[in-house]
């Protein structure tokens, strides 16, 4: 076996074991590590077959920036995942049995001699100056063009949507702005009242007048 | 390519539609929520002039640009223009329910306008990526106008249902579709179906992927077995967006289906066309008799849709021409009457009242005879009932079915068919013989009324006239067909 | 040297061991550098405060930082009993890995580099941005609220400031055409200015250099952006309950990001190892290592003194800056540049 098959099998194991623990873990903070790992080893994957600028990608985008704020989401979220499993086990068997079923199937069928996987060549490897950016960047630009921007108005209903769903005040938050309290001066806090010194006998009358001359 | 040899002209209608939205999306930060009509105006021009750039780069053959991932060919132009009419109907009834509903914002218009470009680009699709693309960008816009009532949970739960599932059909479509590379070598629907008739492609693997793409389709669609969600995202979502749902993405998935399954594995007929009759056969029979159960009105029109799907995968599984084209009017008249059964039902709802049960319509005839003579056509034409178009529609694809000699399948359609207007009836039955149970009265704006009485009128009118209907799509069918 | 390690042990093994020693020979002065670059913050926020800073333990305080190690070696690491025990013990790795790694595509010269790789600018993104993990899986794992508070804090400052951070770097990539490091400083040795000072990326692109500088300053974690430590609000934030070496990982991996931000700055917008003055002036004009270094010594020392110059940034104002006035600059910026390099005005050729 080659050092690269070595790898593969390696990455390819990490891969399968940080998945299962994705749906196994009983904590979501937990799952959502091991989703990272998961990324991660896939970012690997793509690094065997030369691809560098999506291994890199993957680890920058889905690594980097989602899955942050995926946890940031999940840690916030006190989510009792004992009750959410409580179906669980009732439905693991027949899940489990359509899944190995499928599963078998799906290997029947491509490990079949007429599906031929054996025939499909590897990708020629590519030249050590290679620059797979500078050719992706081409072909996005040229050829690619038209799903190019189709991905960029994707993103673009993607926020839009984001923002329409989650931006609107609520009235019953007691949300403060810093940037006012700071500036707020003396006279928005305090109202100085004069006042005619008062005898005891008719107090309430008295100082509803001089409220109402201040 | 090069900028030079760059063909944008068969683009014109998508390149204005986005930019006219990128527009209306910063317009509308400084329109205040009073002045938001002006909003719907822009949004209707916007409409019009797309369809009139439409009309002016028509060209009766089919033109490829951008790389061949863009073609524009008379289907496309056809689909488009009804999907533009249909989206600016929509935008009519939904006014004042929008508004009632709090729902009259900018992002109703935009997102009902991304997905329309999203449809767009699917119907004008020669290549798997903005087929996807296009795709993707509809079912992005539909998820976000349904939860855009946030804080109605029966709309949260459909935008949710609607959400999962849609994001499993993608899952599973993208699995067929990179079999299907794998197999041919290729993305671009032209080279797969030239792959697959020149015999380099790998059969196995082209039927293994096909499965999982006719899946994903049939969960597009809404075709049983994949029809779960239909009934749930029908009820569930504010009815304006059900309509945006029911209508026009119906005509954007019959393309899709034609552009993968016709143009693209035209060679794997035999393998297509029986899947595609098992799912007609249950999603005739299982919308038909479960729409009887339903009391409420959304779910049982949602039934009905199911049921209409199948007679779409009826005409489709025909494989020939007659088939497609029959079809293609089944489509667009499908939509046509949608339009105007869910534009009945806008219209009787007010400010916090749906007019969603069945009982709600209960002795409409004495309240308005009006809109109970348009509901009537419109069930009418659901149910086939000649001289309404829906029966010219049923009509033509059993036709197609019988002439490749799939009789037994064409009775089953026919008896169908008969239980379903079982339940249209039992609409009509309630509108005309019950007792009037509410009376508050039928107030709808002017510009609304006129739109939904010509729109179930034009029910009427192409079930008598339907001749140059059929032509129509007999052509553009054609004109698709020769590109192969 | 490495044929001669591949003699004795064989090509791969060779290869291996050769490169295990540059590793080493990157990452022990790194270490050095970090115990010292702590002992100059204390020494210049002394004078900058009118105070002398460390001067008991050797000469002018220069064996303190040996000292601060020794100390925190010896102490005892607490567990809090309630905490995530292996996550907590996995936060400082995973916080003082990525500052580590980052290091093997950094060049010192146009020759002196681990790994000249075509994507090396990008991989110093992915890596860079993997090391929230640390701060975030501390934060939660101690099961504390201050240190979950900082956590969260120090997430979402770091996303946010990223993506100006990335920005700014479009531009510097749109002017050099390349990912490589190498290739960015050289082309900056060239242009109009006759390769001094005044031909480097920070003047053209001067909007999107301050971005950078700043946002490397957020990325950090460091005054005034410290907010995910705010000693006066939440204690210490993300890394209070940590204690002995555990918290001095998390104090490493600070510094090292700190140097490595410089000398990101310095590689993209000060001309890495070019010198400052024009080729034709001998030795002064010679490239080489000591201009880098002096680069970074600058970029350092500019951190230091906001530290001891800037309050505390209010939490608010540190997202207002991020995404409404930075994002904005660079994504101006970078059309400005696109538009001048397609013009006959263009520097760059």
């Amino acid at each position: 076996m080659s050092f690269p098959t070595v790898v593969f099998y390696v990455l390819s194991a990490i891969l399968i074991f940080a998945g299962l623990r994705v749906i196994t873990a009983k904590n979501p903070v937990h799952a959502a590590l091991y989703l990272v790992l998961a990324f991660f080893t896939s970012a690997g994957h793509w690094l065997l077959l030369e691809s560098e600028f999506l291994a890199i990608s993957l680890v920058l985008v889905y690594v980097g920036a989602v899955m942050v704020l995926f946890l940031f989401v999940v840690m916030m979220l006190d989510i009792n995942f004992e009750k959410l499993r409580e179906g669980f086990w009732k439905n693991a068997p027949l899940a489990g049995t359509v899944g190995l079923i499928m599963v078998g199937e799906m290997v029947l069928i491509l490990m079949s001699p007429e599906a031929s996987l054996g025939s499909y060549k590897g990708a020629a490897p590519l030249a050590a100056d290679a620059s797979n950016i500078r050719e992706l960047g081409r072909l996005i630009y040229t050829t690619y063009l038209w799903p190019f921007e189709l991905a960029a108005v994707v993103l673009l209903v993607g926020m839009v949507a984001a923002i329409a769903l989650t931006m609107r005040k609520r009235k019953d938050t007691k949300f403060v702005n810093p940037g006012d309290q700071v500036v707020v001066r003396r006279d928005d806090r305090v109202r100085l009242v004069k006042m005619a010194a008062v005898k005891r006998s008719e107090p309430v009358a008295e100082a509803e007048s001089a409220d109402q001359q201040a | 390519m090069n900028w030079a040899d760059l063909n944008l002209v068969p683009v014109m209608p998508e390149i204005f539609l986005i930019s006219a939205l990128s527009v209306i999306l910063l317009l509308d930060l400084f329109i205040s929520d009073a002045k938001r009509g002006i909003t719907y105006g822009l949004s209707l021009l916007t409409l019009a002039g797309t369809a009139a750039l439409q009309v002016y780069t028509f060209e009766p053959y089919a033109q490829y640009t951008l790389s061949n991932m863009f073609v524009a060919d008379p289907l496309a132009s056809l689909v488009k223009l009804a999907m533009y009419g249909a989206t600016a109907m929509i935008l009519v009834y939904s006014r004042q329910y929008a508004a009632d509903r709090d729902m009259f914002k900018g992002e109703f218009f935009t997102l009902a306008l991304f997905a329309l470009f999203g449809m767009n680009v699917m119907v004008s699709a020669s290549h798997f990526l903005s087929l996807y693309m296009g795709l993707e960008l509809l079912s992005l816009s539909l998820y976000a106008l349904i939860a855009l009532q946030r804080d109605s949970v029966p709309a949260t739960e459909a935008a949710m249902k609607y959400f999962v599932l849609g994001a499993l059909a993608s899952g599973l479509l993208l699995y067929g579709m990179s079999m299907v590379y794998g197999a041919t070598g290729t993305l671009e629907i032209a080279a797969i179906a030239k792959s697959i008739h020149g015999g380099s492609a790998n059969q196995l693997l082209l039927v293994f992927g096909l499965v999982f793409l006719v899946a994903g389709l049939a969960f597009k669609l809404g075709a049983v077995p994949f029809h779960m969600w239909i009934p749930d995202v029908y009820q569930g979502s504010p009815t304006a967006i059900t309509l945006m749902i029911g209508a026009a993405p119906k005509l954007a998935a019959f393309v899709f289906i034609f552009r993968i399954l016709v143009q693209g594995l035209d060679g794997l007929t035999g393998d297509w066309q029986s899947m595609l009759a098992i799912m007609a056969v249950l999603s005739m029979a299982i919308g038909n008799i479960t729409a009887i159960a339903q009391t409420n009105l959304k779910r049982m029109l949602a039934y009905s849709t199911i049921s209409h799907m199948g007679f779409l995968l009826l005409g489709l599984l025909a494989g020939n021409e007659q088939g497609y084209s029959s079809a293609l009017f089944y489509a667009v008249t499908y939509v046509l009457t949608t339009l105007a059964s869910f534009g009945v039902i806008m219209a009787l709802s007010r400010a916090g009242f749906e007019c969603d049960k069945l009982e709600d319509l209960k002795g409409l005839n004495s309240r308005n005879s009006w809109y109970a003579a348009l509901m009537l056509l419109t069930m009418f034409s659901l149910a086939g009932i000649p001289p309404l178009v829906g029966f010219y529609a049923k009509f033509a694809v059993i036709k197609a079915i019988v002439d490749i000699g799939l009789v037994k399948l064409a009775v089953f359609a026919v008896a169908m068919s008969l239980i379903g207007a079982f339940y249209y009836l039992r609409v009509v039955k309630h509108m005309y013989f019950d007792e009037v149970q509410d009376t508050s009265p039928i107030v709808v704006r002017g510009d609304m009324q006129l739109v939904l009485s010509l729109n179930a009128l034009a029910l009427l009118v192409l079930g008598v006239l339907p001749e140059r209907l059929i032509e129509i799509c007999v052509e553009a069918m054609k004109q698709s067909l020769t590109v192969l | 040297m490495m044929e001669f390690l591949q003699g004795i042990l064989g090509n791969e093994a060779g290869l291996t061991v050769w490169t295990l020693l540059k590793i080493v020979a990157i990452v022990a002065p790194m270490m050095g550098a970090v115990a010292y670059l702590t002992l100059a913050e204390r020494k210049v926020i002394g004078y900058m405060q009118v105070r002398i800073g460390p001067n008991r333990v050797g000469y002018f305080g220069l064996l303190q930082p040996l000292a601060d190690g020794i100390k925190l070696l010896l102490k005892e690491i607490i567990l809090p009993t309630q905490s995530s025990k292996g996550l907590f013990l996995l936060a400082p790795v995973l916080s003082i890995g990525p500052a580590l790694a980052a290091w093997a595509v950094v060049p010192f010269t146009d020759k002196l580099v681990l790994a000249n790789t075509n994507a090396s600018l990008l991989y110093i993104m992915a890596i860079t941005s993997m090391g929230v993990y640390g701060v975030i899986i501390a934060g939660w794992a101690a099961n504390s609220k201050y240190s979950f508070l900082g956590a969260l804090r120090s997430a979402a400052q770091i996303v946010s400031y990223e993506i100006a951070m990335g920005f700014a770097l479009v531009g510097v990539l749109m002017v050099s055409g390349s990912l490589n490091l190498v290739d960015i400083v050289n082309q900056q040795g060239h242009g109009v200015a006759g390769g001094s000072a005044l031909s480097w990326n920070w003047l053209p692109l001067f909007p999107l250099f301050i971005v950078y500088l700043i946002s490397g300053v957020a990325e950090t974690n460091r005054a005034p952006f410290d907010v995910a430590e705010g000693e006066s609000e939440i204690v210490a934030g993300f890394h209070v309950e940590y204690s002995g070496m555990a918290f001095a990982v998390f104090f490493l991996a600070e510094y090292a990001n700190m140097i490595l931000v410089a000398a990101m700055t310095s590689l993209m917008f000060l001309g890495g190892w070019l010198s400052p003055f024009p080729a034709s002036w001998g030795v002064l004009g010679a490239s080489g290592f000591i201009w880098m270094a002096l680069k970074i010594s600058l970029v350092l020392f500019c951190f230091l003194w906001f530290r001891a110059t800037f309050p505390r940034y209010r939490y608010d104002q540190i997202m207002r800056l991020g995404w409404k006035v930075f994002i904005p600059v660079t994504l101006v910026w970078v059309f400005v540049v696109g538009v001048w390099m397609m013009s006959p005005l263009t520097l760059w050729n």
